[in-house]
């Protein structure tokens, strides 16, 4: 008899997927952020002291 | 254990990546990405492209999140209705939780990426449309009042708006010219669509016009908005948004457009007799015909007139200013 409470292939699966796109969604955003910086900053990127 | 029940709703399958996709509604994306796009490019004025790009995705993914609030707060006539029954939270595979907190943080994730990449005024617009749509039309006029579509329209008619706003940081009349086109354009729309789909509004206890003021009096109302709208969208070569193309495109359609609610009017589209209990969603009998060639019409006589704007900016083409 199986275990209600484990996880199955499907479900495991699912989940993984979800994973992989919530992953993917929060490096996407890092990068957008990242490159509206510098190209907000433009050429006063190095422009401060150091 | 009654307990656990009553507050867990039954789950058929695992929730896919594809079932949050979903949520956002990738089709109504894909309009306000247009429209948007649209009003970025009329504004006319320089922006960095990959800004632009920005500001397009923060419009679609506030759009999306927009739709995943939606989806949370209607499950209950979603699950009644055949054309949205099969939607991820009525369906079983997301729950409701799951969308609410995937609609709240993609809000505030497109809200503040526009207002950091951009300017603060496109993301106090892109803020009002999400709040507008989440709450003043889903929680409060979708099953208050008959004129749900006509008010709650308003936040698919802001995106050329914020388009715009984010290329300039301003909001001038023509921008509005967009935003009123698209709003006039909404109740002909739907409310033709309407017609031959009462049954499923009323099932779900949704107020739609037909259902509530009857088939003749919205047949009324579909020909007096297109008695407004078809002008109004001749006024882009007033005020020198529109040019020559445009012009042409917008009268010729329009005509067709009002020739094709007068047709409307004249027929007995949405009468009971023209349904039948066993018809199917998108079966269409005789006298629904001229609600449906309408229903028709307006997306593709709304796409042609954007995408003339936009062809005539990118293509440069001297606008009309007729008043001056």
């Amino acid at each position: 008899m199986s275990d209600p409470a484990r996880e199955t292939d499907v479900e495991a699966r699912a989940r993984r997927g979800r994973n992989i796109a919530l992953a993917l969604g929060l490096v996407i955003f890092v990068i957008l952020v990242f490159v509206v910086t510098i190209v907000k900053l433009g050429g006063n990127v190095a422009n401060r002291p150091l | 254990m009654a307990m656990i029940q009553a507050v867990s709703a039954p789950t058929r399958a695992p929730a896919r990546w594809q079932d949050f996709l979903q949520l956002l509604k990738p089709r109504v994306m894909s309009l306000v990405v247009f429209t948007g796009l649209t009003g970025l490019v009329c504004a006319g004025t320089p922006v960095h492209p990959f800004l632009a790009g920005v500001a397009i995705l923060c419009i679609a993914v506030g759009a999306g999140a927009s739709g995943a609030l939606n989806m949370w707060y209607d499950a209950d006539i979603d699950g009644k209705m055949r054309r949205t029954r099969g939607r991820p939270v009525p369906a079983g595979r997301v729950q409701g939780a799951d969308a609410l907190a995937l609609g709240v943080v993609l809000s505030m994730f497109s809200v503040m990426l526009m207002g950091m990449a951009l300017n603060w005024l496109a993301a106090g617009l892109l803020a009002f449309t999400i709040f507008f749509y989440a709450v003043v039309y889903t929680v409060w006029l979708k099953r208050w009042t008959a004129q749900n579509i006509v008010i709650g329209g308003l936040a698919g008619a802001l995106p050329p708006v914020i388009g715009w706003a984010a290329a300039t940081g301003t909001v001038p009349l023509n921008a509005w010219l967009l935003c009123g086109i698209i709003f006039m354009w909404t109740p002909p729309h739907f409310w033709a669509l309407s017609l031959y789909t009462s049954e499923d509004y009323k099932k779900a206890g949704v107020p739609m016009m037909p259902l509530v003021a009857g088939a003749s009096s919205t047949r009324k109302q579909i020909l007096i908005y297109s008695l407004l709208f078809t002008p109004l969208c001749l006024t882009p070569v007033l005020t020198g948004l529109g040019g020559p193309i445009y012009l042409a495109v917008a009268g010729l359609g329009g005509l067709v457009f009002l020739l094709l609610a007068v047709r409307l009017f004249r027929s007995r589209a949405g009468d009971a007799q023209a349904q039948r209990k066993d018809d199917g969603l998108y079966d269409v009998r005789a006298g629904a015909k001229d609600a449906r060639n309408l229903f028709a019409f307006s997306i593709l006589y709304l796409t042609l007139l954007f995408a003339t704007l936009l062809g005539e900016h990118l293509m440069r083409v001297t606008p009309l200013d007729l008043l001056s």
